[in-house]
């Protein structure tokens, strides 16, 4: 019988040989990997195994996830979980967006899908009731996110009621699908959902896009899946929304107040590629977005009530009928300030076009002001790009984000993500790459979140980055024990929101026992479990390959940006401080039971049932 | 005796969390089904959340339309009653009402209307509790045109598209 809280189907959909299979995997994987981040790295393992560093993440043969997890709808805030070998760290991340295609994949009856092979021509997956099937994408590819969600709506709420029409209005399909930047293979794109919500960090969106794949859509019409304990979770469901209700100040403002706030506060807000990370802007400020563009103050995603979105539109002007959501700090610093913009219109129409191009709205951006430091350096030329950039010019980031989207000019290099772009300009122009790295702000190819380590008075701190498995993602960061990067493997493993995780540890893994049915407590996660996913991720990155392997230790560090002193502001002349870095680096692997490079002992793959890593781990140590 | 009440709704106020379909269903059903929900919520395009349910509209033409009389309203609450032993899934009901509100049930393939949970609803007891009040409780029932808010959930949408996004509106519900 499977456990509480799967639907306990799988699917397999081999898009070379138009294949589709339903699979299952065993109980003890479940409960050791549980879902998402976790369960969709232990099938990776399975499928690719000791091959990993052969394997190119964008050819035919390399896997991609579109998981939930046991917690998925059930427990507050419910995402979807995308993974696989990521186009841009070689290693792994378990990438979640917030939206419906979770709840209806897994009313349909599967908790997931991975992809293999590639369609010889664009197609898009469609899941429902009646069955899976391989449909052509013709129609589809080539537009961007809201032209695609508003013709896939449409066409297959149209299609779900000619099939019953009986049964009354049919409600529209959840959906997951990719851009024009994921579509031409923009190394860091996104998967992205309901026009403005992205699985941003791994580069998914080209994965999808190497295979042909433009979308997946599911519509079902089965209850949540059982649990082990309803009544129990029942209870446990309300209690958790009643806490998460009173966190007012995160649901009325979310995260939109931080773009003027970190930067004035912290100093830790990212300007003109990290140059600075201090500002006083007070055109930023957050009533200057809230007053004039927030169309919808409180917008909650399913079984949310955090909600922490709020809808913006640009209703006047030359970027009248732009929509995004807030946008959320993250976006107000990577498509604003770091582009040295402190305009709220400017931002919602850079957040926009990034979301519309289906790039991620951090990664992809982080690129562009790479692009734009290295102009200013003099290492790119205006011929480069076919125009003179500028910092805090709108138009030049909405050129740079499109050229990127197309592989026009420079955009072509820039599509291979900020480090790989560093390395081939660096070539192009006859430089070392240590000369062009040094404004590269990434760890381990994934360019970093927000949130800087220089001013060490924000949430993120020397380590957060550096030994993160997940390189610069900001959701996932490290500390030197196991709890805080375990609560982020949690999260993203049973697939839910981390923004809803604002109440007592004990009280989530009460309600993920009650769920599932297994023995699982905050001990058990953050000494066995958690531990065992992040030592799987962390031979996946170490094996790494084809084009690239990091070093242990030397790349397990910050981007040299965080050692240079901060110019500005009340933090000015701060660095981030390496000493500490190197000691919380060695404590790290110590707590985790890897050895001082940060290789998993052969002790500990047995400790933590990952025996099947020793072959490999031991050529590494 | 309890007293008449309505679900007054705020379309523009729906954040889209969807725990009304949650409350329904777990009252209803027994467990989280948001497909069996009484109050469903549409979403023809990302912020443009409509809660579609039962209006009680003062002539009740669903009612009427039932070849089999398997449905009645309940004389305090004023709620549709759906006896789920006589309908024959025909469909009658869905067709006649103004706003498309019935559908048969994902489960047993009855018609499945609102009963306003006997005159304490539990959709409208979260969506309070959340503080968005999009449906709250009125007493006000019989001066309300109430059948003016049984409507097609993506007629609605378009109408909060322009609300809330302009011009640009007209282009995002197809």
């Amino acid at each position: 019988m499977t456990p509480g809280g799967y639907a306990g189907k799988w699917l397999e959909v081999d898009l070379s040989k138009d294949r589709i299979e339903k699979v299952t995997y065993s109980d003890k994987d479940l409960e050791q990997y549980f879902g998402g981040r976790g369960l969709a790295a232990k099938v990776l393992w399975d499928m690719v195994g000791g091959k990993w560093a052969d394997l190119d993440p964008l050819s035919p043969e390399s896997p991609l996830m579109v998981f939930t997890g046991p917690m998925t709808g059930i427990y507050p805030g419910s995402r979807i979980c995308v993974s696989g070998k990521s186009p841009i760290s070689m290693g792994t991340v378990g990438s979640t967006a917030a939206t419906e295609f979770a709840n209806e994949m897994r009313q349909a009856g599967y908790d997931g899908v991975t992809f293999v092979g590639k369609a010889d021509k664009p197609v898009f997956l469609l899941i429902t009731d009646d069955g899976v099937e391989i449909r052509d994408a013709g129609h589809l590819w080539g537009l961007d996110g809201e032209k695609t969600l508003i013709k896939l709506n449409k066409e297959v709420t149209e299609e779900l009621t000619r099939r019953r029409p009986g049964v009354g209005l049919w409600k529209e399909p959840g959906m997951v699908y990719i851009g024009p930047a994921g579509e031409a293979m923009v190394r860091n794109a996104a998967v992205m959902a309901k026009i403005c919500h992205a699985a941003g960090y791994g580069g998914y969106g080209s994965l999808m896009g190497s295979k042909n794949l433009k979308a997946v859509v599911a519509k079902g019409r089965g209850g949540t899946p059982k649990v082990d304990a309803p009544e129990a979770t029942k209870l446990l469901w309300k209690k958790t929304h009643q806490l998460l209700i009173r966190d007012t100040q995160f649901r009325r403002h979310g995260t939109g107040y931080a773009g003027y706030e970190v930067g004035a506060k912290t100093s830790s807000e990212p300007i003109r590629n990290w140059q600075e990370e201090w500002h006083d802007e007070v055109s930023y400020a957050g009533p200057r977005f809230e007053d004039r563009f927030w169309v919808k103050k409180r917008w909650a995603d399913f079984n949310c009530t955090t909600n922490c979105m709020k809808v913006s539109c640009i209703k006047s002007g030359r970027w009248k009928g732009d929509i995004t959501d807030m946008p959320d700090y993250e976006l107000q610093a990577y498509c604003g300030t770091n582009f040295g913009l402190f305009d709220p219109a400017a931002n919602i129409h850079l957040s926009a076009l990034a979301d519309q191009l289906g790039h991620s709205g951090i990664n992809g951006p982080n690129t562009a002001a790479f692009a734009v430091e290295l102009h200013q350096r003099g290492v790119l030329k205006d011929s480069d790009f076919g125009f003179k950039p500028k910092w805090g010019d709108p138009d030049t980031f909405d050129r740079i984000l499109r050229m990127m989207a197309k592989r026009e000019k420079i955009g072509d290099v820039l599509a291979e993500g900020t480090y790989r772009a560093a390395l081939k300009i660096a070539e192009m122009r006859g430089r070392k790459p240590e000369e062009l790295l040094r404004y590269a702000v990434h760890v381990k190819g994934i360019e970093i979140g927000a949130h800087g380590t220089r001013s060490d008075a924000d949430y993120t701190h020397d380590i957060s980055y550096a030994a993160n498995v997940q390189g610069g993602d900001h959701t996932s960061t490290s500390t030197d024990g196991y709890s805080d990067m375990s609560g982020a493997v949690f999260a993203d493993s049973g697939v839910f929101c981390d923004f809803c995780t604002g109440v007592p540890k004990a009280l989530i893994f009460d309600f993920a026992k009650a769920v599932t049915g297994f023995p699982i407590t905050v001990e058990s996660w953050q000494r066995v479990t958690g531990p065992r996913i992040v030592t799987l991720q962390r031979a996946f990155i170490l094996m790494g390959g084809p084009d690239l392997k990091w070093t242990p230790v030397k790349d397990d560090d910050n981007p040299p940006r965080f050692y240079e002193p901060l110019p500005s502001g009340p933090y000015k002349g701060r660095v981030t401080d390496r000493k500490l870095v190197d000691r919380k680096l060695r404590a790290y692997n110590e707590t985790l039971g890897w050895d001082e490079r940060g290789v998993p002992t052969k002790e500990t793959l047995k400790r933590l049932d990952l025996g099947f890593l020793e072959k490999s781990m031991a050529k590494l140590r | 005796m309890v007293k008449p009440i309505w679900i007054a709704r705020d379309q523009s106020a729906c954040s889209g969390c969807r725990r009304c379909e949650l409350a329904c269903s777990m009252h209803h059903e027994g467990w989280m089904w948001p497909e069996a929900s009484r109050v469903r919520v549409f979403m023809p395009f990302p912020g443009l959340e409509v809660a579609h349910l039962c209006a009680q509209c003062q002539d009740y033409p669903c009612v009427a339309s039932c070849p089999v009389q398997a449905l009645s309203t309940d004389a305090s609450t004023g709620a549709v009653l759906v006896d789920r032993e006589k309908c024959t899934s025909c469909g009658a009901c869905i067709r006649a009402c103004p706003g498309t509100v019935p559908f048969l049930h994902p489960g047993d393939n009855k018609a499945t209307i609102c009963d306003l949970c006997g005159g304490e609803p539990k959709c409208v007891e979260v969506c309070t509790e959340a503080g968005y009040n999009a449906l709250t409780l009125t007493s006000e029932g019989p001066n309300v045109h109430k059948k003016l808010y049984s409507r097609n959930p993506v007629e609605v949408a378009r109408d909060l598209a322009i609300k809330f996004f302009g011009e640009k509106g007209e282009e995002v519900v197809e």
